[in-house]
């Protein structure tokens, strides 16, 4: 599928280089602040988590020499809103195959933004045992937190209109690597259509109520 | 065949002229212009422009209804109709029943004994009689049972019921499996020139059945009654009636098996006659989709194929006559499981524009389709009713057959709701139902006439 | 969003999307059953009635347990039909639990079609977990699920359901979202329990056991209901036995890689041999397991969407996360519902 057909309004605010760089650096400053890579294990949030968590895994290889263990989880199904995210898309599967317990998880998502799915995957992960601690990686803060949770990690922070849409597009599932901002629009307006767009939509949901 | 003498009310009332209107006559299966005038609840005179003469007649005191654009018709005569009375009031009672058969332009009812207790006496006949007359709507003409209490195991008393005002014998719901009983019943009615009511289905293969066997049934999942379930009845009673003489008439026929029978027994002298009704030739077992209950019935509907030799055998004259099987049934009987569910529907408000569609498709011409509904049924019963003669009772049905309405069960006269046509767009109305000269139902313009059936309906205690 | 349908009443009807949809869902359920902790808060809150009109501890305890690892509270109410046949109709009892305002109800009746009847009573969604001789939706989707594991796929292959298929609604739900799914049915049994008109529903009728397993990729085996086996469909146990057990040279005429599914409870030595049941292809287990995913699936599409429905309309005014309009109206558009 090609990206959003983009409207004129829709402003870039990373490339695929600087998204490149924002993650070697978080890959540095997590082998840094954890002083070596013992004990840790990688979470990515599905889904684009999971794909930004796959390539701070290969960033801290190519630092340590080492293969970080890693996971996804699909928060769905430990929502507060999951009335608020109401495209009922498919619950995927989690995966975390190694033991949590007494490891450092770092969490990782792209878009930092109210706090409610941080706080799920807390949830999520607590069910799996008892981490030693959680770490929080992601790529874009936009702000407006509704809950006390702050990021370990950030590639970059982006002051944005509570409205505004933040739209990350990955290579593997997007076929570019870019952030960008949509100001708000007639948001009913915007969706018709066919399956495409809609998805397209979806999708969109999901970047911003990270 | 013996005609019976139907007493008549016979008021001293002014004289009405119809004027204007078409006529359509069964018997002579054509349509006029012409005017009828109605004296002393008979008709007394069908000529074209009596209303010209009537001035040097001197009838200074006539009323008038204008029927320009309506075809005037014999009041429609129902040979199949439950009036639930006595014993089933909650369902319908003979008042409620014959208003709304004066609402569909029927004029004339025979009702079914199976009521509690059932009409296998001539005290119940007489009851039912007297009921018709305090209501003094349609003409009714209590069919008597076949056997005792329905029970299919002793005659019920035919002379008795027969002096007191039966038409005709059938165990009508509670198939007769004896087939020595048949066979006496056949003999005995003979005597009285009055037909046995076939209600053809083999309890056994019926075997618990709640509509008709085929990919529909297999795909609900709800036991299937085959159509053997009817042919094998229609045949053992063909045989019968051949044996006996009697008159056999096969009552909803549904199948197409049933029907080359019937025209067979026809061909090779047997007196047989046959009715169907409304539902079976409008609708399939497509209908039961959804567990709709307003589409479970017994005989149940059936296929396409089927369906298509009804309309056949109509065609052909093979099926004499179409009646309604009118079976009221309340609510609570009707809103349960499929399997639970109580078995008919009403059909006297909605029985003449259905068979109306039956000439806007083609199947009949407009005098026949009308003698499926008037002069062939009473000659069934040996009634001299449904027909369009001088000297013979002005019952008659006044139609606006452009009249378009939506059936909303809401809004029926029978006490029950039961219909599966819910939400059909009809064309064609009874406008004035007259019985013996009397306006027992005029239809309000549109627009006007649901409030007035309202507050009739509300008048009624 | 690819379910929109306020009930699972069936699998007649279902597209092949919808059917992927449910498949996919309880796949990731899967998961959930696997974790030390086997519970997800997704419905905490929410109330789920098993109303039962005939016993059946299997599939009620596979629907408990779905519900309880979602955290939804289930109340279980058992009623014999017989009994509630003189009392209460199925009518008044769709009201007065309505009254309790339940958030799903999962009904198993003797009646078919009952659970229409409830659904147009109430305003939650329905489950059906078995109705009369009608559909068993989620028993076929267990098996569904089960035959594209361990296929890995559905369309294109032959599926035999032997036995009683007159009475079956296990055969007309698996006949029904098999065929969607793109696979050949095969009904197998005689005559007086595969009646011929089940061919024009698409399944192809045999009545000879070997003939009907030649080369098929799946065989289903109905459990035989010994009460049906009273000399009117069949003379006798012995009888039917005789013909159609299945046994390992009954087997052999089929693909190598058959599987063998059964709905369980087996007879055992009478609707399938022992050596077969405890063989290599019998995938009996696999089908528990899967039982409870899927009904995972099924109460969380149909519950954890209404629950969306509901809140949806004040979220605006909550001034929570306006993205609840934008993602609600493009599935309401793309289902017309
Ligand atoms: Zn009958």
């Amino acid at each position: 599928m090609s990206p959003t057909a983009r409207d004129d309004a829709t402003r870039v605010v990373l490339d695929a280089p600087q998204i490149q760089r924002a993650l070697a650096r978080i890959a540095h400053e997590i082998v840094e602040r954890n002083k070596g890579v013992e004990g840790l294990g990688i979470v990515g949030i599905r889904s684009r988590g999971d794909l930004i968590a796959r390539r701070l895994q290969h960033e801290i290889a190519r630092l340590e020499g080492e293969s970080v263990p890693i996971g996804a989880i699909d928060v769905t199904l430990y929502r507060d809103d999951i009335s608020r995210g109401a495209d009922h898309h498919l619950v995927q599967i989690t995966e975390i195959p190694w033991e949590v317990d007494g490891r450092t998880v770092l969490l990782v998502d792209d878009v930092l933004f109210t706090g409610r799915t941080t706080r799920a995957a807390l949830d999520a992960l607590m069910d799996f045992g008892r981490p030693r601690a959680i770490q929080l990686a992601v790529l874009v803060d936009r702000g407006h937190r509704e809950l006390p949770i702050r990021a370990d990690y950030v590639g970059k922070n982006l002051p944005t209109q509570r409205a505004e849409e933040v739209l990350v597009r990955l290579s593997e599932s997007d076929g570019v690597d870019e952030v960008a901002i949509r100001p708000a629009g007639p948001r009913i307006a915007a969706v018709p259509g066919p399956g495409g767009e809609s998805k397209q939509t979806a999708r969109t949901t999901r970047a911003r109520r990270a | 065949m013996s005609e019976r003498t139907v007493p008549s009310a016979g008021r001293s009332e002014p004289p009405l002229l119809v004027a204007g209107g078409t006529l359509v006559d069964p018997v002579a299966r054509r349509t006029r212009r012409a005017d009828l005038l109605v004296r002393d609840g008979v008709i007394a005179a069908i000529e074209a422009g009596i209303s010209e003469q009537l001035p040097r007649r001197g009838a200074s005191t006539i009323h008038r209804i204008d029927a320009t654009g309506l075809l005037v018709m014999p009041g429609f005569v129902d040979i199949h109709v439950h009036l639930r009375e006595p014993g089933f009031e909650y369902k319908e009672t003979i008042a409620t029943g014959t208003r709304a058969a004066v609402a569909g332009g029927v004029t004339s009812v025979a009702c079914m004994a199976n009521t509690r207790p059932v009409n296998d006496s001539p005290a119940v006949t007489r009851f039912i009689l007297e009921r018709a007359h305090a209501a003094a709507l349609a003409k009714v003409f209590p069919v008597g049972a076949v056997s005792l209490g329905l029970a299919g195991e002793q005659l019920a008393p035919f002379a008795g019921m027969y002096d007191s005002g039966i038409v005709a014998v059938s165990d009508d719901g509670m198939p007769v499996m004896d087939a020595e009983l048949m066979r006496r019943a056949l003999e005995c009615a003979k005597m009285f020139g009055m037909p046995v009511i076939d209600h053809a289905e083999d309890r056994a293969l019926v075997a618990g059945g709640v509509m008709h066997e085929g990919a529909v049934s297999l795909r609900l999942g709800l036991r299937g009654i085959p159509a053997a379930a009817e042919d094998v009845m229609v045949a053992r009673d063909i045989a019968l009636a051949g044996l006996t003489g009697g008159h056999l008439h096969v009552a909803h026929i549904s199948s197409a098996g049933s029907v080359r029978m019937v025209r067979m027994a026809r061909a090779a002298g047997i007196r047989i006659t046959a009715e169907v009704s409304p539902h079976h030739l409008w609708l399939t077992d497509e209908a039961v989709t959804d567990y709709r209950t307003n589409a479970k019935m017994a005989p149940p509907l059936r296929t396409e194929d089927d369906r298509q030799a009804l309309l056949e055998g109509l065609a052909d004259g093979t099926i004499d006559c179409i009646a309604t099987d009118h079976a009221p049934h309340h609510k609570d009987e009707k809103d349960v499981e499929f399997d639970c569910a109580a078995n008919g529907v009403i059909g006297l408000e909605t029985l003449l524009p259905l068979v109306l569609r039956l000439v806007e498709h083609g199947v009949l011409d407009l005098p026949t389709a009308i003698a499926k509904i008037s002069s062939e049924p009473a000659a069934i019963l040996g009634l001299p009713l449904g027909t369009l003669e001088v000297g013979r009772a002005a019952d008659l049905a006044i139609v606006d057959p452009q009249r378009e309405w939506t059936v909303d069960p809401s809004q029926t006269f029978s006490k029950s709701k039961n219909t599966p046509f819910e939400g059909w767009k009809m064309r064609g109305r009874a406008v004035y139902t007259m019985v013996d000269g009397r306006t027992v139902h005029e239809e309000r313009p549109a627009g006007t006439h649901a409030k007035a059936g309202e507050a009739e309906r509300e008048a009624r205690p | 969003m690819l379910f929109a349908r306020p009930h699972l009443l069936g699998l007649e009807g279902l597209t092949a999307p919808e059917i992927d949809f449910l498949l996919d869902s309880a796949e990731s359920f899967k998961e959930v059953s696997e974790r030390e902790i086997k519970k997800v808060p997704a419905l905490r809150g929410r109330t789920v009635v098993n109303l039962f009109y005939e016993a059946s501890t299997r599939t009620r305890t596979s629907f408990e347990i779905a519900a309880k690892r979602l955290s939804a509270d289930t109340i279980n109410l058992s009623a014999s039909a017989s009994s509630a046949a003189k009392g209460e109709t199925l009518t008044d009892t769709a009201r007065n639990l309505a009254a309790m305002r339940p958030d799903a109800i999962v009904v198993r009746h003797p009646s078919s079609g009952a659970p229409d009847l409830l659904a147009r009573h109430v305003d939650c969604p329905i489950i059906n977990a078995g109705d009369g001789a009608h559909e068993h939706p989620t028993q076929a989707l267990l098996d569904l699920l089960t035959i594209r594991e361990r296929k890995g796929r559905i369309a294109g292959l032959t599926v035999a359901i032997v036995g009683d298929v007159l009475h079956s609604r296990v055969a007309r739900s698996n006949l029904f979202g098999l065929r969607t799914m793109g696979a050949k049915v095969r009904f197998v049994g005689p005559p007086t329990l595969v009646p011929p008109g089940f061919s024009e529903l698409g399944a192809e009728i045999v009545w000879d056991l070997h003939e009907g397993l030649k080369d098929v990729d799946v065989v289903m085996m109905l459990r035989i209901q010994r009460e049906r086996m009273n000399g009117r469909y069949f003379s006798s146990l012995d009888e039917y036995s005789r013909l159609y057990c299945l046994s390992a040279d009954a087997v052999a005429r089929a693909r190598e890689d058959v599987i063998i599914l059964h709905p369980g409870p087996m007879n055992r030595g009478v609707e399938i041999s022992s050596t077969v049941a405890d063989g290599p292809y019998s995938v009996i287990m696999d089908q528990v397991t899967n039982g409870v995913a899927v009904r995972m699936a099924v109460l969380y599409v149909l519950v954890g969407r209404r629950k969306a429905e509901a809140e949806s309309e004040t979220v605006d005014s909550e001034g929570g996360a306006p993205v609840a309009l934008a993602a609600a109206s493009p599935r309401r558009a793309a289902t017309g519902e």
